[in-house]
């Protein structure tokens, strides 16, 4: 009976070809870590988001009267509503958790390098909505938050020389932020957006599965055509469509062996994230900002705006330059540089296994900045604040100035033929 | 690579095991979603039933209040209304109201828990028309019956207990809501009594 | 570096410190479960509050059924604007006629639990002192210049900033030791004390009125999630053999 509804689809629609190349045939490196899970959690956060959200927008009211009530609403009136924006909320932290450490698995085991330029680009494509989607959906409370973060972000742009001022002015197609912001955010953040979204992230997995994963050693699984005796060979049968082209060496099957292991990723991430949904959803303040929980008042604002986290080390390094529009550029330049890896990386092994002691360094730094950029930017700007912006701003950038310097003729150690494993 | 061999056994039983209990919470998680579409608390309280004062009724009279957005009628019936009610069993559809179109307490001849007192749904059981009241004038529709319901949109005709007539498009009688006497005076719509 | 990191640890304290409130706060011991506290809490808030501060997005209905007053009581006792029972927690004050008496807008208090916190709103309402240079005669210690009455003067009686001289480097100075109230309200000071705790944990439930529901429901969903782990984490061990 089984068998014969998949014959019958199989003649009608790739069915089996699909789930073959994708998952059961599907050659992945047999030794992949921890970090090889924020992929797939990626994925399935992203549809609790759709999920909730589009429930989420069954009770909304997007207008400036009655966004704030119906967020209210939603929270006591309507069945296990409170349940559904939780969900939704921690979900939108939790999408930059994975994102952020997705990235930083990509960059430690040099995932962008060649040949995966454009899934990394692709990457930073979804970053880049991501953080649009983010921003777009935080006004949609109509909180304090909502509409003064709002109001600093939108300011952004009028640094940007002549057009600044009208160009400010029709995104908010106002004087101020109001009811027609209000709109246009919704519809790019409930439609537009997550569309866009999708289909990023259907691009970036099938750039993945044309070239493949990389691993933690940053060696290639898949060998010359012939180069490979067929007794060191997995024993596993792989997709002609990957056999066909080169031999595969050190995979196994996507399906089932890192499907049950993201599987217990899954119920790990699960824990972190039902314990923030069901005992701490404001997150101390990180995820569900208090000032937000009062309905926006233009006249008035909370003392203290700080961005949600996930914008904190990009908003620290705005405020560590004393000159608006250089800030906004430096800030743009901090993702750009990101994008431009690839290419401001010269050297030709990837994993930070057998790189040289001077990239380890690099790359702790550099993360160590985020970090604490991301501090600074949850807190007031002090004079000393601002002087720690600076240094850590700096020692951002200097790891993409120092990396193209010394990738070129960096003293790497051997590298193995085959991967390595316990 | 081994190649120890697999015990299959103990393999099937943690695919399944892992199965169920992955579609147990998959199951769950579906709950907030289901239950997210019932009622809010705000459109349970909108349709929270309805207090009638009837003390101030003239006999003859009809009230219409709205109870979850339809409208509910209390007709204070005169004894010739209620003579008249046996007179025409013999031309109605459901003279014993028969079909579940009233709670028990109401599945008698008038219809209703006080014979005065007669309360129902003004929505004619056609097409969801609302009938005309007719004090007096419903003898131009039904001969030799001077009170009832008629409904102008597809000529559907009704008794002062809401009983339908034969030989009209509506099938059922008209809809007896659920109520109670809170007091000789009040009317609780939307509610049996002793539920809460 | 590691002088950076040093000076990285010894300013971050500085740094957190910075965003404090002036006046420390007074920790809040708020228990939900305490249904005779909520009652007491609805009751203050009911007679002393809501003729000026909303609860709009909130219900009657609902609060009854949450702290366990039976609803016809509820209905007679704390309802007195009229409104019906599943109507929400309003008044009638018109809003602009309130921005003249008191210089702003009467805030809506369904949320102030989590935009200030059980601690502040516990302390502030402890706070008020007199103080004859305000516009109603008093201020308050953690809100400067408040443009609020101290509507509970009868209950606690009116407070007074109160020194004491001290000997400082030599000298006998004045130093502020805190509040200290006239001893003409109804209550005494614990009692005083106890009755804001109770309209404190009354306006923390009103701000997260699910905060029952959703630990009971979290610990469920730890429950299964343990199971739903420890199987897949056997699932995938089972799985790997094949690789070893």
């Amino acid at each position: 009976m089984f068998k014969r509804f998949v014959e019958w689809m199989d003649a009608r629609i790739p069915m089996t070809k699909t789930w073959n190349i994708h998952l059961a045939q599907y050659p992945a490196p047999k030794n992949f870590n921890m970090w090889y899970v924020f992929g797939f959690l990626a994925t399935l956060v992203l549809i609790n988001q759709i999920l909730t959200g589009v429930w989420l927008t069954m009770n909304y009211v997007p207008s400036a009267d009655g966004a704030f009530a119906s967020v209210e609403f939603i929270m006591r009136d309507v069945e296990y509503g409170w349940l559904l924006r939780y969900m939704h909320s921690t979900g939108a932290s939790a999408f930059f958790v994975v994102v952020y450490l997705h990235m930083f698995r990509g960059m430690m085991y040099g995932s962008y390098q060649k040949p995966r330029e454009l899934i990394w680009l692709f990457g930073m494509f979804i970053f880049l909505v991501l953080m649009a989607e983010a921003f777009m959906g935080y006004l949609l409370p109509w909180g304090q938050m909502s509409y003064w973060g709002a109001q600093v972000i939108i300011s952004l742009f009028g640094a940007i020389p002549v057009i600044g001022d009208d160009l400010t002015l029709w995104i908010r197609g106002d004087y101020v932020i109001s009811g027609a912001t209000l709109n246009r955010f919704f519809a790019l953040h409930v439609i537009a957006l997550p569309l866009v979204l999708v289909i990023l992230v259907f691009l970036h997995i099938v750039a993945l599965h044309e070239v493949g994963s990389n691993n933690p050693d940053g060696v290639d699984t898949k060998k010359p055509k012939g180069s490979v005796p067929d007794e060191e060979k997995p024993k596993f049968k792989f997709h002609e469509r990957f056999t066909n082209k080169k031999d595969i060496v050190d995979s196994i099957p996507f399906y089932p062996y890192y499907i049950v292991k993201d599987m217990f990723g899954f119920g790990i991430f699960l824990f972190i994230f039902c314990y923030v949904i069901f005992f701490n959803p404001e997150m101390g303040g990180f995820f569900l900002e208090p000032p937000n929980f009062e309905p926006a008042n233009p006249l008035k604002t909370p003392e203290h705006i700080a961005p949600v986290w996930y914008f904190t080390p990009f908003y620290a390094i705005l405020r560590a330059v004393p000159d608006k529009l250089f800030g906004v550029i430096l800030m743009f330049a901090a993702i750009v540089f990101l994008a431009l890896l690839p290419w401001l990386d010269r050297g030709r092994v990837r994993s930070i296994r057998y790189r040289s002691l001077l990239h380890k360094l690099n790359l702790f730094v550099f993360a160590i900045s985020f970090v604490v950029l991301g501090y600074l930017g949850t807190q007031p700007a002090t004079p000393v604040a601002t002087v720690f912006a600076q240094i850590f701003t700096f020692l951002y950038f200097a790891f993409f100035g120092l990396l193209w310097f010394y990738s070129k003729r960096e003293k790497t150690k051997p590298v193995p033929e085959r991967v390595t494993s316990k | 690579m081994s190649n120890a061999p697999v015990d299959k056994g103990r393999r099937r039983f943690l695919t399944v095991a892992t199965s169920v209990v992955g579609g147990v919470g998959a199951v769950a998680v579906a709950v907030p979603f289901i239950a997210s579409w019932n009622p809010s608390a705000r459109a349970k309280n909108a349709g929270a039933p309805v207090e009638v004062n009837v003390r101030k009724a003239e006999p003859g009279q009809l009230i219409r209040v709205k109870w979850r957005g339809k409208p509910v009628w209390v007709v204070r019936r005169t004894p010739e209304m209620l003579e008249g009610l046996s007179k025409v069993e013999d031309r109605l559809r459901d003279a014993n109201s028969e079909e579940p179109q009233q709670p028990e307490y109401a599945q008698n001849q008038y219809r209703s828990i006080k014979e005065e007192f007669f309360v129902a749904v003004g929505i004619c059981t056609h097409l969801g028309c609302s009938p005309s009241y007719l004090e007096n004038g419903m003898g131009d529709h039904v001969d030799g019956v001077n009170s009832g319901f008629f409904c102008p949109c597809h000529g559907s005709k009704f008794d002062v207990a809401g009983r339908v007539f034969e030989g009209v498009p509506a099938p059922l009688n008209l809809v007896v809501p659920p109520h109670y006497f809170i007091d000789d005076n009040t009317i609780l719509v939307g509610e049996d009594k002793g539920q809460a | 570096m590691k002088k950076l990191l040093i000076a990285l640890v010894t300013l971050v304290p500085s740094l957190v410190f910075a965003a404090g409130p002036d006046v420390p706060l007074d920790k809040a011991d708020v228990d939900l479960h305490d249904k005779a506290s909520l009652q007491r809490g609805a009751q203050l808030y009911m007679n002393y509050c809501l003729g000026c501060h909303q609860l709009e997005y909130h219900r009657y209905n609902r609060t009854f059924e949450d702290i366990g007053i039976p609803q016809e009581l509820g209905e007679k006792y704390l309802q007195f604007t009229g409104d019906k029972a599943g109507d929400l927690i309003t008044n009638n004050m018109n809003s602009d006629s309130a921005a003249n008496w008191f210089g702003t807008a009467v805030p809506d208090l369904t949320n102030v639990a989590r935009v200030r916190g059980a601690d502040w709103i516990y302390t502030y309402l402890r706070s008020f002192y007199k103080d004859e240079s305000r516009p109603f005669g008093v201020n308050n210690a953690v809100f400067p210049n408040v443009g609020m009455p101290h509507v509970l003067e009868e209950l606690q009686g009116l407070p007074e900033k109160t020194y004491e001289e001290r000997m400082i480097d030599g000298e006998m100075k004045d130093v502020y030791v805190g509040l200290k109230t006239d001893g003409d309200g109804r209550l005494s000071e614990s009692e005083y004390d106890q009755a804001m705790l109770d309209l404190t944990t009354f306006l923390v439930y009103v701000g997260e009125p699910m905060l029952l529901e959703q630990r009971r429901t979290g610990w469920f969903v730890f429950g299964f999630l343990l199971v739903f782990t420890i199987l897949a984490w056997l699932l995938k061990k089972e799985f790997w053999k094949d690789l070893k």
